[in-house]
């Protein structure tokens, strides 16, 4: 039985809820009173109409409840390659910037201060995002026996949040937003990316509840709990007042010390949820997979997930040490900044400890190669913030380039390459090819990527405790010993070297892309290829 | 590990346990944080921002210089000498969003205020190396050219008003921010602080706001107000309200 389009009641709901969208911002676009409000406005006027055609046409809607819904999974996957190469290129370019400051030609559209937010979000939640969300549809579907639910919704989640995505970029580099790191988009942006997060929650729990085996897979509990918890940061975190509903411009509802202690709460988690649980996710079903090995240890996987996801929450403060926030609060904030330290090595145990008895295959995997050292810089990034958090050790490398580099080191080494490892699994499994189109290519990736990584880190450990100490330094009169500016210069051959670090990356992600391109048109095909539900082993 | 079951066979269970599991620690981190009293010291001095300083500052978010320039001076002998009094909470009170920032590529600039000539942030607003040889910084010459439209500030003035003002220290005796008089007069407001310094229009400004305000042609310019002059304007009054001579850190403790 084949359904789809406007003869499903999805489709009717959904073609509903776009033509109210096109009136909508199509009213609020003719009135609007700032230019770029009103251009966003249309856009999503746009897309509404586009995708109130597609359901009217019916076409790519169509699903058969015994096979996988792949075709949403697949735009998943090939909107991460795309952010991701952009993604890493704007960072470098800003990275370049720091180095020779003409790069920023002095024009609004190019300053730093306007590309920085463009290259977080782009990485952060454009290219972490659409691995996140196209993976978790993918093993939902394949952990619980059952295909996606909705036929509809799932293309809404895809297009939906690809347009928060432009929304927020294009946002970004003409000027708008609100100010708050890691959430920059503003209240009209929030708000769609709200309604695109219900239908994401509801698509993952209603697959959840549509399960065929009893038990719900570990990797789908730290999906669940990304989902949730994003939703609550995202809700409160972005309270605010519009200046006008025709607009741009909004303030934030909290002001001073309270609205930094909900940043950080929210920025940490974002690093603790969208960056972490998530990512353990596709720990939990493709290193097994691709191992051939069962998970570790049952018993650590419930006591790191329960742990994890309740001493992340309490950890913001450490991003506010010696600050005007009261000192009780700071105090809590270490405390359990160190004590996650150990659910997050239970997590890297858990991954690793599942390779016993499969460590040869690394010398002959690149792709296992890529998801275990993945793994190694989650265990080395967790235990290297946790001493950050440390009061003393914050009060030499806040401010300085040590954060970036830590951050880095997390981003590049445990996201990024886990990323990588997913999508060359991913890419023969759900297109049916035997392999990837060229493993020398991706071991080309796997090599330029960690020598990028370690010239980035490396570079931001010591331009970081650098200036760190400089800032600290007295002479022996007792003058303080440097001049602010004269840190700045003592910089700049690190931040070529980070810079040149962020080519090799991005090559290497230029690799990724050509190879998989290749792969889709060229590799031979897996014979036994099918998308059918399998059947529950019972 | 068999009553885990119950989590692994339902749910809504699962998610309802996952919800209660991560909503403590922000109850017990944010929420006593607007009803500890000392949470925000008591100082005298802080005012709300003029419009023309509020214009300003919509600018240094705008062009995210929060990422690179933190406003937040710890208590650490090398940074009090660098930089003044460390700062305190009562003095972003006012500020939606807050900028404290968690980098500093350039210096912090919690008291950049009253510290340099307009002369000089013009020039090093226009090209920054013709200042500081080896400064990193973006020049930012369009803020010369772009004029703001003032009739558009009471709106702003009026947004504000609803914004959570915790434990009321940046409320006014009217239980707002701003008072009506400032809505009203808040184009006005913001072409008279740009302009002459002894005008009629600047004394009514003055006691409207009171405390401690620069009136003056910031960008050179007499004849339009422009983003550069409300950026100067805020950043000339950054960290110069509280009156420290009044200030008690051991009563403040916290």
């Amino acid at each position: 039985m084949t359904r789809g389009g406007i003869t499903t009641i999805g489709g009717i709901f959904t073609a509903l809820v776009l033509v109210s969208g096109i009136l909508l911002t199509g009213y609020a676009g003719m009135n609007a009173i700032d230019a770029v409000f009103g251009f966003h406005m249309y856009l999503m006027a746009a897309a509404a109409l586009l995708g109130l055609l597609a359901i009217l046409m019916g076409h790519p809607f169509k699903g058969d409840p015994s096979q996988y819904n792949y075709g949403v999974v697949k735009a998943f996957v090939i909107a991460t390659i795309f952010w991701g190469v952009t993604g890493f290129t704007v960072g470098d370019y800003i990275a370049w910037e720091l180095a020779f400051p003409f790069l920023n030609w002095d024009l609004p559209w190019t300053n730093f201060g306007r590309l920085r937010p463009l290259h977080t979000s782009a990485v952060i939640f454009a290219f972490g995002g659409n691995i996140l969300l196209g993976s978790s549809f993918y093993v939902a579907q394949r952990t619980n026996h059952t295909r996606l639910a909705g036929n509809v919704a799932p293309w809404f989640v895809f297009w939906g949040y690809n347009l928060f995505i432009v929304l927020a970029g294009t946002g970004y580099v003409l000027g708008v937003t609100q100010g708050h790191e890691y959430a920059e988009p503003e209240w009209y942006v929030d708000i769609w990316l709200t309604v695109v997060w219900v239908v994401y929650l509801m698509v993952f729990m209603g697959t959840l509840m549509k399960r065929r085996v009893s038990h719900i897979y570990v990797a789908n509990w730290f999906y669940l709990a990304f989902i949730i918890t994003i939703a609550v940061l995202h809700l409160v975190h972005n309270m605010a007042v519009p200046v006008s509903f025709f607009g741009l411009k909004s303030y934030s509802f909290q002001a001073g010390v309270q609205d930094a202690m909900t940043q950080w709460w929210y920025g940490h988690n974002a690093v603790g949820f969208f960056l972490t649980a998530a990512f353990l996710a596709m720990v939990y079903y493709f290193v097994p997979k691709r191992a051939e090995r069962p998970v570790y240890s049952y018993r650590l996987s419930i006591i790191h997930f329960w742990s994890l996801i309740f001493l992340y929450m309490w950890a913001g403060p450490h991003h506010l040490h010696y600050t005007a926030l009261p000192d009780w609060t700071q105090t809590i904030g270490m405390a359990f900044s160190i004590m996650l330290w150990m659910p997050s090595w239970g997590g890297m145990i858990n991954g690793l400890m599942t390779l016993s008895g499969a460590w040869d295959k690394l010398r002959t995997d690149p792709v296992l190669r890529m998801l275990v050292v993945s793994v190694a810089f989650y265990g080395m990034s967790t235990f290297e913030g946790p001493m950050m958090a440390i009061k003393a050790v914050n009060a030499l490398s806040h401010y300085t380039d040590w954060t970036i580099g830590h951050v880095h080191s997390g981003a590049m080494g445990w996201v990024g390459m886990v990323t990588f490892g997913v999508i060359y699994c991913l890419v023969p499994w759900l297109w049916g090819r035997k392999e990837m189109y060229s493993m020398a290519l991706v071991s080309w990736h796997f090599w330029l990527s960690t020598i990028g990584i370690l010239l980035y880190i490396t570079s931001m450990w010591v331009s970081g405790i650098l200036q760190g100490l400089m800032w600290r330094a007295y002479d022996n009169l007792g003058f303080l010993e440097y001049s602010f500016v004269e840190t700045v210069e003592a910089m700049h051959p690190f931040y070529v070297i980070r810079a040149l670090g962020g080519l090799f990356f991005v090559i290497g992600s230029l690799i990724m892309a050509y190879n998989v391109f290749k792969t889709i048109r060229l590799a031979p095909a897996e014979e036994h290829f099918s998308d059918a539900v399998l059947a529950p082993a019972e | 590990m068999a009553t885990h079951d119950i989590f692994e066979k339902n749910s809504i269970l699962l998610a309802i346990g996952i919800v209660i599991v991560i909503s403590i620690a922000g109850l017990i981190e944010i929420v006593p944080l607007y009803f500890i009293g000392s949470t925000i010291e008591k100082v005298n001095g802080m005012r709300p921002y003029t419009p023309l300083e509020l214009a300003g500052r919509d600018i240094y978010v705008r062009e995210g210089c929060y990422l690179c320039h933190s406003q937040m001076i710890r208590p650490f002998r090398d940074e009090v000498e660098r930089y003044g009094h460390y700062s305190l909470a009562a003095e972003s009170a006012y500020d939606h969003p807050f900028q404290w920032g968690s980098k500093r590529t350039g210096p912090d600039l919690a008291r950049v205020g009253n510290k340099y000539s307009d002369k000089w942030h013009r020039d090093h607003m226009n090209n920054p190396r013709s200042i500081v040889p080896e400064s990193v910084m973006p020049g930012y010459s369009f803020l010369a050219k772009t004029e703001i439209d003032a009739s558009r500030y009471a709106a702003h003035l009026r947004a504000l008003n609803w914004t959570a003002q915790p434990n009321g220290v940046s409320k006014n005796d009217t239980g707002a921010m701003y008072t009506k008089a400032m809505i009203a007069n808040a184009a006005a407001d913001m072409k008279a602080q740009a302009g002459e310094t002894d005008s009629d229009e600047a004394e009514a400004l003055q006691k409207r706001y009171g405390g401690k305000l620069n009136v003056r042609d910031f960008d050179g310019n007499p004849d339009k107000v422009t983003e550069l002059d409300a950026m100067i304007a805020y950043l000339q009054m950054l960290g110069t309200l509280v009156d420290f001579k009044t200030y008690n850190a051991k009563a403040n403790l916290r």
